[in-house]
């Protein structure tokens, strides 16, 4: 089997006040080709500097990382944050055709189809003319999803999309997002701390160890797609695999806690660092 | 909103207006020292068909203008460039430090004696005052960008002008449009203080010269003009503002 991404001990060391702090160490993980996987951890554990790196925003300080661009005339990844990160000067539909502007990717007719497109499956076409601040939170988001769906990246890289909305959103939002990318594959590193949403979306979920971030476990989620999470709660594999990733994770955010508790009174007087702040 | 909000920006100077004149015709006030409104605009009237007043105003306008533009262009793009490349903050931000705060005023003197007393010292002294503040208002702009904005231009694949041009430059407009206000208030200042030391026409000249004849009421007329062209100038920024920043959160 051929990776789409490599990751091999990879490892990266922060300066800050108080002597070096390591996020990751070690970590090595394959992703094959239009897989969709995700990464859950404690917060702090490092998966979004791991992200950052596979969106070439950071680099490693020690191991190997490496990703196949099997066609140059698609962007390799295309990132959506976990914070408001759609541009407040430009129009909806200017957002969502930036990645094609800005590289100078924009094929006229052939573009403008594809950002209507994605506008209409994000529920977004009647907007196209409205600025941000004319939005709603959730509908900011959706707009960065199309953003990046538009640009038709190899990769998608997501961290933590939908943490900031409310339930109905959250949810309404996943189901959205599982049907485009059926119907649109690519390759999907998605991070998120919801155990819901990486079984509902992942064929493969990674859970990492608390700082520094190791990977800890991968379980494979077996359910047919399309998949509904009202009616994957219901079945009792679905309870089990939760569980199991649960049983996984908490020892970690225990640990997480007590480091950031160490943190705290250890370094009295000294700045605080989070290792995915920025 | 807006239909409310007209008369009641209207109201405070309309009701200081009519206590003064009132004051000044009640013989409340000294009316060599205090004319009543309608005295100062029934001079303004007068002087409107002088072509002495035009000449003034021009000549002001004139001043004011080329000396924005000499400070303003170069104001922004050393702010700019402080906030996007870190050799250039570093060696800029100590001298402007230093510079800003100096009153400019204080360095009249040293203008007058460097380029004379004829026009290009007032466009200096103007340029050097919008200069300083524009390159503050700009730098700030750009340091104040969420740097999400920059991370996602790079991530897809923008190039170095192109995260300049589609997040640096528009993301800084507002602290651009903030130093833009704050500028045209100080160019009319450091105008009026040049032409009251060095100048044989302009507003501000014209104040100075009535002052020594003392003729109170063509001073108060050129306050008038003064306060007016502020007003004016304030008005067309924003107006600007709203034209070219339509993406901006307002409150109304």
């Amino acid at each position: 089997m051929t990776s789409k991404i490599s990751i091999a001990g990879v490892g990266r060391t922060f300066d800050v006040k108080g002597g070096p702090f390591t996020a990751l160490e070690g970590v090595d993980i394959e992703v094959a080709d239009e897989e969709f996987l995700c990464i859950v951890g404690p917060s702090g554990c490092g998966k979004s500097t791991l992200l950052r790196m596979l969106g070439g925003l950071d680099r490693p300080t020690s191991g190997r990382l490496e990703m196949r661009h099997a066609q140059p005339a698609r962007p390799l990844t295309a990132m959506i944050f976990q914070e408001e990160s759609v541009f407040p000067w430009l129009t909806v539909e200017r957002n969502a055709a930036y990645g094609l502007r800005v590289t100078d990717t924009w094929r006229g007719k052939e573009s403008e189809a594809r950002v209507d497109y994605f506008l209409g499956k994000t529920g977004l076409a009647r907007f196209r003319k409205f600025y941000p601040h004319q939005l709603s939170g959730g509908m900011k988001q959706r707009l960065s999803v199309a953003r990046a769906f538009v640009t038709n990246p190899e990769v998608l890289l997501m961290d933590e999309p939908f943490a900031a909305l409310d339930e109905q959103n959250k949810h309404l939002l996943q189901q959205e997002l599982g049907r485009i990318w059926e119907e649109n594959r690519s390759t999907v590193v998605f991070i998120t701390h919801s155990l819901d949403e990486a079984v509902l979306l992942g064929d493969r979920v990674m859970v990492m160890t608390s700082a520094p971030g190791r990977i800890k476990e991968t379980i494979r989620v077996p359910f047919e797609r399309p998949r509904d999470l009202m009616e994957l709660r219901r079945t009792p594999e679905f309870n089990a695999l939760t569980r199991e990733l649960w049983a996984l994770l908490a020892d970690e955010v225990a640990r997480a806690r007590a480091q950031e508790a160490g943190r705290v009174s250890g370094a009295a007087g000294k700045v605080q660092f989070d290792a995915e702040a920025g | 909103m807006t239909r409310r909000l007209l008369p009641t920006w209207l109201l405070s100077p309309l009701v200081l207006l009519l206590l003064w004149e009132a004051a000044a015709r009640l013989g409340y006030i000294e009316t060599r020292f205090f004319p009543a409104p309608t005295t100062i605009l029934a001079k303004l009237w007068e002087l409107l068909g002088t072509q002495g007043f035009w000449i003034d105003l021009g000549t002001s306008l004139r001043r004011m203008f080329v000396g924005f533009f000499m400070g303003a262009i170069p104001g922004l793009l050393v702010g700019l460039a402080m906030g996007l490349f870190r050799p250039v903050r570093e060696i800029c931000q100590p001298l402007v430090a230093a510079l800003y705060p100096l009153p400019k005023i204080a360095i009249l003197p040293l203008i007058l004696l460097i380029f004379g007393i004829g026009e290009l010292s007032k466009y200096v002294i103007v340029a050097i005052g919008v200069f300083f503040l524009m390159t503050i208002n700009t730098f700030a702009g750009v340091t104040n960008i969420p740097s999400i904005y920059f991370d996602v231009a790079r991530n897809l694949r923008a190039s170095r002008w192109k995260v300049y041009l589609t997040v640096a430059l528009p993301g800084a407009l507002p602290g651009i449009f903030t130093g833009l206000r704050v500028c045209m208030g100080v160019a009319l200042l450091l105008l009026v203080a040049a032409e009251f030391v060095g100048a044989e026409e302009g507003i501000g000249y014209r104040i100075w010269w009535a002052w020594s004849v003392f003729w109170v009421t063509n001073m108060y007329v050129g306050f008038a003009v003064i306060a007016l062209l502020g007003f004016l100038s304030a008005y067309f920024v924003d107006w600007l503002e709203r034209r070219f920043l339509p993406w901006q959160r307002r409150q109304s």
